[in-house]
């Protein structure tokens, strides 16, 4: 459980400093924008997002506005803060860092799998 | 002030935090009415589309409730939850909570006022402008004393302060219009007041511009204390004269209420100018240098900006060598050192004790805390059940500690305040003691925050500290055990923290159960102690004489006729009069240099010795039945036209001449160069204190010394001391209807001296008594538990046949043992600081028998007390009623 909820939170922070980075958004335009950009590849349930962008406003990554949407209603749009500036640089870094030795790392077992032709070793990652 | 603005701050929070609430309301909301835009757009009524918006959105309240979490405002509200939750549990159980909140405000209380003492006492300076800069130039001994010609040369050649005041005390007869009542001022030098920068409350203080030699400024300024209690605030006391020892004095001004003097613990009725110090004292002190004649009691000023103080001392000092030299026979130079002024020579022994006092009150806190420790502990073992539900219906464990501390958190502040209030109510008490009926003394305390401050950070420390015990339990506390088993089994070990905890306290409460032994035992040594005079059985009658207006040669003559009125009394044995103060009155004494008969250069360096000089009638030793140990007593024709004598003490004779049989009818030069004959020697005493070491000491015919107004008369008799008194008071007033008398019991002028050891043992008694109830409900406590815990075991012991000794083997061993490991460790302990009670307490002294047995003796009567109750329940187990109850 607890694995869980620190990696939600982990993900979702960088996703909405990317989504804000792109110009300042309201709540519900976040989830927009998210959806959007992933291609509607990642589904955040409607309510967690506030809880996040919260706690992100509480790090000063973000700093909030009322004003007025497009739907001609009140909402609180959120934009980047120069350190919320600074920690997406920093997380995209980190995550791209990650995900290219995840790649590198996928990439030789299949490599190695593929050589080897021994059906034992195959259900060694899973146990790893 | 502080409170207030930190009240309004929490309001605004809490009127912030229902803002940032309803913003948070409106947000949510706004994005499920831009969703149901969105799905209305695709063609739902508005209806569905904000229906489905909602399902959409997810549990609206828990997203809300993290939202809040993640904005930060759910502090207050957890902690109100708690602290209701709380209040809902100390009521369930009453007899714990009580018996913490009330241990708390007994360890609370005591620090208070410990506290309260030490702030008032050392830790605050002096209620006067730019305290920083205001130092006392003491001698190296603490004191302050110098001659009045030393404190001008002193005051005028150096170049460190703005400038110098002297002070010296003053008794006098204070007579506002036929009520002569004795009062306690100072007299001072006129730039007394600038000198420490402060104005006066009404009229004008005296400057030195008012000071043109001897009695020329009779000018009166009075404390605040004193025009309030005797001039009822009057502010047309300006103007009016009274009359101080029959001199008229013009009253100028009154001090603020906020000034009481340069000497903490005497706040004077009047402040007069020095120079006016003759008509007063009858005697002047302006032009004497020697160093008998050191009567100004202090000297204090404002360093100049930008001197420190080693370089004030080196200055003070090259004037002291430069005036030893100049006057080699008056003065010695013994170094000066600078002192903040308020206690002088007294800063040092009070300061220890206060502090010593503080040590002892932290340790009842200590034990308090180990004590609270322990009932919390077992308090939460017996809540395992509900903590292990808690724990498995997903609560976290942080949230757990969180309850628990909030809940040592409120009985520390219940505890606290409780505490505070008591202590307050104590050291109000303790301001307006008067420790001796005949002498000005009194306590300086004065409340201010600090005092609230500390015993409220002292409440929450030891909250905390008493809180964090269950911690480990909770933290280990595995839910699934515990609800299998039921609430009996033990939650914990089985070697428990509370254990440790129990041993810890009663350890302390042997520390202060020792040391109020010692100082008892040491205070009745002190009261039994071979003083060198018996006060048993004695009156004494203080009289000035300077006060009714006599003056120089009528003032012997006086004395001599009041001595023979008294002996007239039907029952005064024997009567002889003592000038000045008797030995160990007021701890006052005049010391003073003698040398040996074949010195010729009495300069300070061939000084042989300083002996207390007493000035006496013929017959004081019998009097004060002060054994003669060779040679002859005084007699009435020991006068100015005989040759000089004394009696001197064995220590005396022993230092200058040898043995006692070999002293008689030696001789030894005074000061002034007169050859004195020994004609006798009498035991060693006691003169200034009771816990100084051996000092020499003379006794000299009053009719050949000069004369001093002030005197006691010492009456030996076996009358009742209250018909004694009444018929002595009643000879004086038939002699001088204008005579201030005083009488009282030599054994209560003793007061005074046995003050410091008195209180020591009273301080110490108290901690002592405290430290034993701790200890009490501690071992109470936990003999209790574990016998309510065990009662199952054994009913089943009883069941099978055990017999009553071992069934309360089964049930207190543990008890006992840990109370007699903590006993030990708490006596040798208390045996070790003995050490440090020798300061204060007259011959304190570990290796004695009574003190150990005494120990011993408590602790056994204190486990016995608090193990009584458990140990008749555990015996009164009836194994047939627990099954039943099973």
């Amino acid at each position: 459980m607890a694995d869980q909820a620190q990696l939600i939170p982990g993900t979702l922070d960088l996703l909405i400093l990317k989504a804000v980075s792109l110009g300042p958004l309201h709540g519900y335009a976040v989830l927009l924008r998210l959806e959007q950009i992933s291609g509607g590849a990642l589904l955040v349930e409607q309510g967690a997002l506030y809880p996040a962008l919260f706690r992100l406003v509480r790090q000063k990554l973000l700093k909030a506005s009322w004003g007025t949407s497009e739907n001609n209603r009140r909402a609180k749009f959120y934009e980047l803060t120069a350190k919320g500036h600074k920690r997406l640089r920093e997380e995209t870094e980190g995550w791209n860092r990650v995900a290219s030795v995840m790649a590198d790392i996928l990439a030789i077992q299949s490599l190695t799998l593929d050589s080897l032709t021994g059906s034992s070793l195959a259900a060694q990652p899973e146990e790893i | 002030m502080r409170l207030l603005a930190s009240l309004r701050s929490l309001c605004s929070t809490l009127f912030d935090r229902s803002r940032a609430d309803d913003e948070m309301e409106e947000e949510l909301r706004s994005h499920i009415q831009h969703r149901a835009d969105d799905l209305e757009r695709s063609g739902l009524s508005r209806a569905e589309a904000e229906r489905r918006a909602r399902i959409e959105f997810g549990s609206y309240v828990r997203y809300k409730e993290e939202s809040r979490e993640a904005f930060g405002s759910r502090f207050i509200e957890i902690l109100n939850q708690d602290v209701r939750f709380a209040l809902r549990i100390l009521r369930k159980s009453p007899g714990f909570t009580i018996a913490a909140v009330l241990t708390l405000t007994l360890a609370i209380g005591a620090n208070a006022v410990v506290f309260g003492v030490l702030d008032s006492l050392v830790l605050r300076p002096l209620n006067v402008p730019q305290t920083e800069s205001l130092y006392g130039v003491e001698n190296t001994d603490g004191s302050g004393w110098q001659s009045y010609p030393n404190y001008l040369d002193l005051r005028d050649r150096n170049h460190s302060f703005e400038s110098l005041a002297a002070i010296k005390m003053i008794f006098a007869g204070m007579d506002t219009g036929n009520d002569p009542t004795p009062a306690t001022g100072w007299a001072t030098s006129g730039n007394y007041f600038d000198v420490l920068k402060i104005h006066p409350y009404l009229g004008r203080f005296f400057h030195a511009s008012d000071e043109y030699g001897p009695n020329s400024a009779p000018y009166l300024v009075l404390g605040y204390d004193c025009w309030h209690t005797r001039f009822h605030d009057d502010p047309a006391v300006l103007g009016h004269s009274v009359l101080l020892n029959k001199h008229s004095f013009t009253i100028i001004g009154v001090a603020p209420p906020e000034f009481r003097g340069t000497l903490l613990f005497i706040p004077p009725a009047f402040y007069m100018p020095i120079v006016n110090q003759e008509q007063v004292d009858g005697e002047s002190i302006l032009n004497a240098r020697g160093i008998n004649n050191r009567e100004v009691f202090d000297m204090l000023g404002h360093l100049k900006a930008g001197v420190t103080p080693a370089q004030a001392i080196s200055d003070l000092n090259s004037i002291g060598a430069s005036l030893e030299k100049t006057y080699p026979k008056e003065v010695s130079n013994t170094g000066f050192v600078l002192g903040r002024p308020g206690l002088y020579v007294f800063a040092r022994p009070a300061g220890a004790f206060v502090a010593g006092l503080m040590l002892l009150a932290g340790l009842i806190l200590l034990a308090a805390c180990a004590n609270l420790g322990g009932l919390f502990a077992a308090h939460t073992a017996d809540r395992g059940r509900e903590v292990a539900l808690r724990l498995a219906l997903g609560s976290s464990r942080k949230r757990i500690l969180r309850q628990l501390l909030t809940e040592a958190v409120l009985i520390s502040l219940a505890g606290g305040a409780l505490g505070i209030l008591g202590g307050v109510v104590l050291l109000r008490r303790l301001s307006t003691w008067q420790p001796f009926a005949a002498a000005p003394i009194h306590l300086p305390i004065t409340l201010d925050a600090k005092i609230y401050v500390v015993a409220l950070a002292l409440a929450l420390v030891s909250g905390f500290l008493f809180g964090i015990v269950p911690v480990r339990q909770v933290l280990r506390a595995n839910p699934y055990e515990i609800v299998k088993a039921g609430s009996a089994t033990r939650f914990g070990r089985r070697i428990t923290v509370r254990d440790v905890l129990l041993v810890i306290q009663i350890a302390i409460c042997g520390v202060l159960v020792t040391s109020s032994m010692v100082a008892v035992r040491g205070l009745e040594r002190s009261l039994h102690s071979d003083l060198g005079f018996d006060p048993g059985n004695t009156m004494t009658l203080g009289t000035d004489l300077a006060m009714a207006g006599y003056r120089g040669d009528a003032v012997p003559v006086m004395q001599r006729r009041i001595v023979d009125a008294i002996a007239t009394i039907p029952g005064a044995k024997h009567v002889a009069l003592v000038n000045n103060y008797p030995p160990l009155v007021d701890t006052a004494g005049n010391t003073e240099n003698v040398f040996k008969n074949e010195t010729s250069d009495l300069r300070q360096s061939n000084v042989a010795a300083a002996p207390y000089r007493y000035e006496v009638s013929p017959g004081y030793f019998d009097a004060a039945a002060t054994t003669l140990l060779a040679g002859r007593d005084l007699t009435w024709s020991d006068d100015k036209s005989a040759p000089p004598v004394a009696v001197v003490n064995r220590y005396f004779a022993n230092r200058m001449f040898g043995p006692v049989t070999g002293a008689v009818g030696r001789f030894f030069k005074l000061q002034d160069g007169t050859r004195v004959q020994v004609v006798g020697v009498v035991e060693n005493g006691k003169y200034m204190s009771l816990t100084e070491d051996q000092e020499a000491a003379m006794f000299l015919p009053f009719l050949q010394s000069p004369p001093a107004s002030q005197s006691f008369v010492v009456v030996r008799s076996t009358r009742d001391p209250q018909e004694l008194a009444s018929a002595m008071r009643s000879k004086l007033h038939e002699l001088d209807a204008g005579l201030v008398v005083d009488t009282q019991t030599w054994n209560s002028l003793l007061d005074v001296v046995l003050f410091p050891s008195r209180v020591a043992t009273m301080s110490l008694g108290v901690m002592g008594v405290m430290g034993a109830m701790l200890s009490i409900t501690g071992i109470f406590g936990m003999a209790a538990y574990s016998v309510s815990k065990r009662l199952k075991e054994l009913g089943i012991r009883v069941a099978l046949g055990a017999q009553r000794r071992e069934v309360l083997h089964a049930a207190l061993g543990r008890a006992v043992k840990l109370l007699a490991l903590g006993s030990a460790a708490g006596l040798v302990l208390g045996l070790l600081a003995t050490r440090v009670l020798a300061f204060i307490v007259y011959q304190a002294t570990p290796r004695d028998p009574f003190v150990l047995a005494g120990v011993v003796l408590v602790m056994l009567l204190l486990g016995l007390l608090a193990t009584w109750i458990p140990a008749q329940r555990a015996l009164s187990v009836s194994p047939l009623m627990l099954l039943r109850e099973e």
